[in-house]
């Protein structure tokens, strides 16, 4: 259950001499021997077992070069830590022999990565921003997106850092996404700042992606409080008024609040105040602190025990509710929230974030637990956990 | 050093604070309530408020952030609670726009009760004088799909209306006609206290979704006393009538209301107890309006405001026993207000908006073809007051009725944003216009406010209710729940 973490991104054991490459390269993956020759040429083939077919762009083998390799051929040998890698994912492997997964096809929590800078400086952000030139993570992306087999991704998440960071650039991506994956939902993370820009929201509404969220933060009712989390004046003024802007242009928004010290007295009234102020918003999103990036630098400010805070979580939902507002609770165990939290209550966020902790051992309702971001099994979890029998 | 900054960095303690517009109002000993255009509100010790309107509340005080999340205060700046006050606004007033959507078909004066607190119905057999025409229908249909309001809902009421069936039917046949190419989300509701409906009065309704609203008073001996008709029946028979129209008709298509007479004042959980009992979902706690019988017959006066808030405050503390017990239970007085108070919806409720519904958001047109601002107004006009008649079917045309002088006087009069008294009233937000009613009873839209009946009403429950929700958080989110659906 819950699987173990995977591991995206690491190291490759080998880079056959043959061809070395220059700069990063996608590859699409194929465990398929029979593939239609005429589409080998796009694809790298990924050794499973003694068939090492002829054709390919590139191969993949784990622990050793087969020893059938076609003459020529380039390969690239990776460790076993990937043994997940199958049909349709797509990879990124780097001139400086690091290899990266970027698409899972099997997987329901594709997130794209695009920038790591930011406009804020979250006390909890989990991809600590950097102000560096990374403007390849978006070609990056775009090439991506015309490699991901059509169909194959139900929905996929644009993360950062900031996307809209980008500005126009932002806004072509998500016509790209539009063009190329027009099946694929898409959710964006987004401070929602730039949206406070009229024109902005609206370049982005008239993208008419057919299916797209914004899931924007808001953290407390109080500017201040939510400001002081975002580490940025003006952001929260910035940041509802781009929530404005988004739905008068009828975009769908989600409303996400990370739980921990600064936050969690103040749910009942940011429940509020989303009832008076944002009622027209499609979801809201409570979830569990994850313990990484800057997290463990500010844990004496973040960390609350879960169970501190169950009734006010608790009031939280209920006021959501009373006002029909859809809600759901992430990334909390299910013995530390209140039995009336269990109908918003969500298994997890993202599958290879998912873990259990040793007391976990023998809960009769592990199954229908969201458990803990990995990052708090090493880094730190509640000691209140009550296992259910 | 870190990288990160306190909380105290946040707030503007350098440039200080604006305040935006609000009113306040004195609650019990030491704390006042502030309340904004919109309706939220905010309870302050009144140290505090002084604090705040003299620029001294300290930023790091828990009520300068409530203050500024509910929008009393704004940073230097700061834009988006004025977007999101303008966007409230917007929303409480929208329906406005949309004008007319009750109308009302007085079919029939005609009535087999006689119940003391009438102000209208007629015992009579007289049927060519008292029952609506069809031609007088057809003109009154005529009117109904002038309105631009997209939905329209058309209430037969008395006398009782079922006395007069065929035209009940005549109406819901011929605006079904008319709605086949309007396509208006089109609604009937019958008001009847159900003695005289048959089987096949109820299937009909069944066929064309028609809505009964019938009238219930308390337990059997309350209800008959204050509801006489020939065989002392009223109340077997609207027992009789409701489960029947609940199994042929719907069990949601059947409301209640209930009278309030002298008698019921000293019953209100009977009264309670007998709508719990026959498994409605609430209750409306009203007073008795002050017209025809019920001002002649003094019985208006066997109660005043001050006790009939004492059978309020009762009765909602025994429905909010009720709700914590596991049973919900609504009482839709306190939803009028509580709507306004904790969501952005005003409930265009026609006697409790801003401005006055009557002739905006009703219209009543009589049996002979008067046209009244109100069901109210046409009270009034039997008891000699016809201020609020403002025209007739026959004589007067869409145009004429809707620019009734009297009417627009009376609106503009009465706006509660403007009116003195109201204006600067923190009940305001919550409150509403009531021209008909002061008329009535002072001869002018406005009357003064501090000897107003209505007034001490609406300031009587909004405080009330304020404190419920200042003492009893499990109350509050009742009360959440009573208004948040929809
Ligand atoms: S003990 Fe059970 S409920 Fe609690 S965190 Fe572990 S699996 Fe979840
Ligand atoms: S009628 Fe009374 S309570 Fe209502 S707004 Fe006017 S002054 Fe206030």
């Amino acid at each position: 259950m819950g699987g173990r973490m995977l591991k995206l991104s690491g190291k490759v054991i080998q880079l056959s001499s043959a061809v070395m490459p220059v700069r990063r390269q996608l590859f699409l993956l194929s465990t398929n021997p029979h593939l239609p020759v005429v589409l080998r040429g796009k694809r790298a083939f990924l050794v499973r077992g003694n068939e090492v077919p002829e054709g390919f762009r590139h191969y993949l083998a784990f622990d050793s070069v087969p020893e059938n390799l076609p003459a020529e051929a380039a390969c690239t040998v990776i460790d076993r830590t990937f043994a997940y890698l199958a049909e349709n994912d797509v990879i990124a492997i780097g001139s400086d022999g690091r290899i990266r997964s970027l698409y899972r096809a099997s997987s329901p929590h594709n997130a794209v990565l695009i920038t790591e800078r930011c406009n804020n400086y979250c006390l909890m952000c989990s991809q600590p921003p950097k102000d560096v030139d990374d403007g390849w993570l978006m070609d990056e992306a775009m090439e991506l997106i015309r490699m991901i087999p059509r169909h194959t991704a139900k929905i996929m998440c644009i993360t950062g850092g900031e996307p809209t960071i980008y500005g126009e650039d932002f806004i072509s991506l998500v016509g790209h996404f539009k063009r190329y994956l027009p099946h694929t939902s898409l959710h964006i993370l987004s401070n929602g700042r730039r949206f406070a820009d009229r024109e902005f929201a609206r370049k982005y509404a008239a993208v008419g992606h057919p299916e797209v969220m914004v899931g924007i933060p808001v953290y407390s009712s109080d500017p201040a409080r939510h400001d002081y989390v975002v580490q940025a004046k003006g952001a929260f003024d910035e940041t509802l008024r781009g929530i404005l802007n988004l739905k008068e242009f009828g975009q769908r928004v989600e409303i996400r609040v990370v739980v921990h010290k600064q936050t969690c007295d103040g749910l009942p009234a940011l429940a509020e105040f989303i009832t008076r102020n944002l009622l027209f918003i499609d979801q809201v999103a409570l979830m569990g602190l994850e313990m990484t990036g800057f997290t463990r630098a500010n844990l004496d400010s973040l960390w609350i025990d879960p169970i501190e805070y169950k009734d006010k979580l608790s009031e939280a939902v209920r006021v959501l509710s009373s006002y029909r507002v859809p809600v759901s609770v992430y990334n909390h165990p299910l013995c530390l929230v209140n039995p009336d939290v269990e109908e918003a209550y969500v298994r997890s966020i993202s599958d290879w974030k998912n873990e259990y902790a040793l007391e976990c051992q023998g809960c009769t309702r592990k199954h229908d637990c969201g458990g803990f971001f990995s990052s708090g099994i090493q880094h730190g979890y509640s000691q209140s956990l009550k296992p259910f029998t | 050093m870190s990288k990160f900054q306190p909380i105290s960095t946040y707030s503007d303690a350098e440039h200080g604070y604006e305040l935006l517009p609000f009113k306040f109002e004195p609650l019990g000993e030491g704390e006042v309530v502030l309340s904004n255009i919109v309706g939220e509100f905010v309870i302050l010790e009144r140290e505090k408020l002084g604090a705040l309107v003299n620029h001294t509340l300290d930023t790091s005080d828990p009520d300068y952030s409530t203050l500024r999340a509910k929008h009393m205060l704004r940073e230097p700046g700061e834009q988006a609670p004025l977007e999101l006050l303008a966007l409230k606004a917007r929303t409480k007033f929208v329906n406005k726009a949309n004008f007319t959507n009750l109308h009302l078909f007085v079919v029939s004066l005609r009535c087999d009760h006689s119940c003391q607190y009438c102000q209208v119905s007629r015992q009579s057999e007289d049927k060519a004088k008292f029952d609506m025409t069809e031609e007088t229908a057809d003109k009154a249909l005529d009117i109904v799909f002038r309105s631009p309001n997209p939905a329209i809902k058309i209430e037969f009421q008395g006398g009782e209306p079922l006395l007069n069936w065929p035209l009940i039917k005549y109406i819901v046949e011929k605006a079904e006609e008319r709605n086949r190419l309007e396509r208006r989300n089109l609604q009937f509701v019958i008001t009847t206290t159900l003695s005289l409906a048959t089987d096949e009065m109820f299937e009909y309704c069944r066929d064309h979704g028609i809505f009964l609203s019938s009238s219930l008073d308390g337990p059997e001996d309350l209800h008959n006393k204050n509801r006489p008709r020939p065989g002392r029946d009223s109340y077997a028979r609207f027992v009789d009538g409701l489960w029947r129209a609940r199994e042929i008709v719907g069990y949601d298509a059947v409301s209640a209301l209930m009278t309030t007479s002298p008698s019921s004042m000293n019953r209100v959980k009977d009264i309670i107890d007998e709508y719990v009992k026959l498994d409605f979902n609430g209750v409306f706690l009203r007073h008795l309006s002050p017209y025809g019988f019920a001002l002649r017959t003094k019985s208006y006066h066997a109660y005043n405001a001050e006790r009939w808030l004492e059978f309020f405050k009762e009765g909602l503390a025994y429905i909010l026993e009720l709700n914590k017990a596991g049973t919900v239970f609504v009482e839709h007085y306190s939803s009028i207000l509580l709507t306004k108070m904790l969501t952005v919806r005003d409930p265009s409720f026609v006697d409790l908006s801003n401005p006055s519904g009557a002739g905006i958001s009703a219209v009543v047109f009589n049996y002979d073809g008067d046209v009244y601002a109100s069901d109210e107004s046409r009270m009034l006009h039997e008891m000699g007051d016809s201020t609020f008649r403002i025209g007739n079917l026959y004589t007067n045309n869409y145009e004429e009725i809707f620019t009734n002088d009297a009417l627009l006087t009376a609106l503009e009069d009465s706006f509660t944003l403007s009116a003195p008294g109201c204006s600067d009233c923190a009940i305001e937000p919550w409150c509403g216009a009531d021209p008909v009613f002061h008329h009535g009873m002072t001869g002018d839209m406005l009357g003064r406010k501090p000897e107003s009946e209505f007034c001490k009403r609406q300031m009587g429950i909004a405080k009330h209710l304020l404190e419920v929700m200042r003492t009893d958080p499990e109350a509050k989110e009742i009360f959440m729940k009573w208004v948040g659906a929809c």
